[in-house]
């Protein structure tokens, strides 16, 4: 092959040909990447949701009979499913992008004419493809506990799916601001885990007092719970699931344009 | 093929956050098929150089095009023109060499049977075709080294650009690296080296910048630079020693041991005068090599911390 042909894309399509295999190029690099740290990835998420139904589930939630009108273990399963896809989405972005800028294996994607576009998207892909395939596992492994039933797959696939983008996106820009490991593991503890625990996983929020109530519309996991469990069941309590699906793609639109913004400063990157 | 230099740099500032001065406005052009180097004590401002080329350093000011291609405006033209060997290991340890290799291709818009080819053909020229399934964090530091050349050249570009390519290897790897990039050079590819084996630089490269403080003091061809030094030391190793030193008028002697001579060979004076003067008065020599390195001479002198580089220059004449 003529060297010109391999260094320069001629044309539109040619540098559309490129930047995919670029993408792809970076997507796979990161499912090999979790495959690799199976026992570290995708293990772990299996025994948390495997402990969780069989004490809130088959111990405990005997014991409370119905939440909102459903069987206390079918109630909790999709906010489970949800809570392992946005650990793991957050999780794979923010330890995957801050391993590569302390091993400095990031400036081999910096120096190549990958756009910002691409290296983002290609990360995000990487933390989707985990939080999917976590959700999967978690699924199957609920199945062992419950009927399955989806009610609406459009919501139910939409919001995972919208769900993982958002969280991968807040895990890249927790991975870009971090300048040690601690830093990526500060925003999971404090602050998304207290949050999921909040947002209705285990409970219905017409439980609560009104106050507390009032308070967890705040909590946007709230609304990515409520939403999903209307999927599987057709019944999100009095959150309203259009308003949340605008809401989770306004701050998928904005957290991918406020990544790109901080990829073209070099924020973490380029000193 | 355009004429444009392989690198051309105007004008290039770089103030980092806190205020300090890395570059203080340099000029550099390096020609299309050059082997340059690129010389300066640590902290003089290489590396932002580097730097700033390869993107990882966002500019202040200033203007750098690779083959004519603006890095600011058509950045993707320009990016595809560089392969860059760093100073430090910047792989995941955890990956397989061949990985490594054909992921770099794929970040260029090579895939499948193309990048495998580039990748066989990288890896097999570099010596580690049959470590491919290994984990890098299993190969020697010298075979890192090759690792990380091997990616920078899966794309095939025109300007390499290598930061310390033999810091920490061995002699023999070393000499097969220069033997490889000189190769590679006459073959087509610019090559743009960082070094502090300044023999290195002088077995390799044409033309040279030196940079110091953030500033180009020197930028001319190694022929022209060395020439600046006038004084050249050469030590003889004799075949039978000496009791005292020899008369070689007009050349300075000295015995630093029974059989060894040192002589002094003045800019315009002629090696074959040294030479009848030594038979004249019957010494044999066995052996001769240059005292030191010329080029180390004059690095030292140029960046010294006290002077321009018109009284650098005098003092290393």
């Amino acid at each position: 092959m003529p060297r010109d042909d391999i260094l320069l894309p001629q044309g539109r399509r040619a540098v559309f040909e490129a930047n995919f295999v670029a993408f792809r190029t970076l997507l796979v690099k990161e499912i090999r990447r979790f495959l690799r740290i199976w026992p570290q990835t995708l293990i772990p998420p299996a025994i948390s949701m495997a402990l969780y139904f069989a004490i809130f589930g088959a111990i405990i939630g005997r014991r409370i009979g119905e939440m909102a009108g459903f069987d206390y273990m079918e109630f909790i399963v999709p906010g489970l499913i949800m809570m392992s896809v946005i650990t793991n989405a957050y999780a794979n972005v923010s330890a995957s992008f801050f391993s590569a800028k302390f091993q400095r294996s990031i400036e081999a994607l910096l120096v190549s004419p990958t756009p910002n576009s691409v290296l983002l998207g290609g990360f995000i892909a990487g933390g989707v493809a985990r939080g999917l395939a976590v959700a999967a596992i978690v699924t199957l492994m609920a199945a062992f506990f419950i009927e399955i039933r989806i009610h609406n797959w459009f919501v139910t696939l939409g919001m995972l799916l919208l769900t993982a983008v958002l969280f991968s996106l807040g895990g890249f820009i927790n991975g870009l601001f971090a300048d040690k490991f601690d830093d990526i593991s500060i925003i999971p503890a404090f602050v998304l885990t207290p949050l999921t625990y909040l947002g209705g996983v285990f409970y219905a929020l017409e439980l609560l007092p009104d106050v507390w109530r009032t308070l967890s519309y705040f909590n946007p996991i709230v609304y990515v719970v409520a939403s999903f469990r209307y999927g599987f069941f057709g019944y999100s309590g009095d959150v309203p699931v259009g308003l949340s699906f605008i809401a989770v793609a306004v701050f998928v639109v904005a957290f991918w344009f406020l990544s790109l913004w901080l990829l073209q400063r070099g924020t973490g990157l380029r000193t | 093929m355009s004429t444009a230099p392989a690198l051309s740099i105007e004008g290039l500032k770089k103030v980092y956050a806190g205020g300090f001065e890395a570059l203080k406005g340099i000029d550099l052009r390096v020609e299309q098929g050059d082997f340059f180097a690129l010389l300066g004590p640590n902290g003089a401002g290489k590396s932002t150089t580097i730097g700033v080329i390869c993107s990882l350093v966002v500019k202040s000011s200033g203007r750098v095009a690779i083959f004519g291609f603006d890095i600011d405006r058509e950045f993707a033209a320009a990016k595809r023109m560089i392969g860059v060997v760093p100073q430090e290991f910047n792989f995941s340890i955890f990956e397989r060499v061949g990985d490594i290799v054909e992921t770099q291709a794929g970040f260029y818009g090579l895939g499948g049977a193309q990048s495998r080819r580039q990748t066989e053909k990288y890896l097999r020229k570099l010596g580690l075709w049959d470590k491919r399934n290994e984990q890098a964090r299993h190969l020697s530091g010298g075979m890192k080294r090759r690792l990380m050349i091997a990616r920078a050249l899966v794309h095939e570009p025109r300007l390499l650009i290598l930061d310390e390519p033999t810091a920490g290897v061995d002699i023999e790897i070393r000499r097969s690296m220069w033997s490889f990039l000189r190769e590679m050079n006459e073959a087509g590819t610019t090559i743009i080296l960082t070094t502090h084996y300044l023999e290195e630089a002088e077995s390799l490269c044409r033309n040279i910048a030196i940079i110091d403080n953030g500033e180009i003091v020197e930028n001319t061809s190694m022929r022209e630079l060395l020439q600046q030094l006038g004084t050249e030391t050469l030590v003889l190793d004799l075949a039978d020693p000496l009791s005292e030193v020899p008369n070689l008028e007009p050349f300075v002697a000295r015995r630093t041991e029974a059989a060894c001579l040192e002589v002094d060979i003045d800019k315009g004076q002629n090696l074959n005068e040294v030479f009848a003067r030594l038979d004249a008065a019957g010494i044999r020599v066995r052996s001769m090599r240059n005292k030191s390195n010329r080029l180390e001479q004059l690095f030292v002198a140029l960046t010294q911390s006290d002077g321009s580089t018109e009284t650098l220059v005098h003092a290393a004449g």
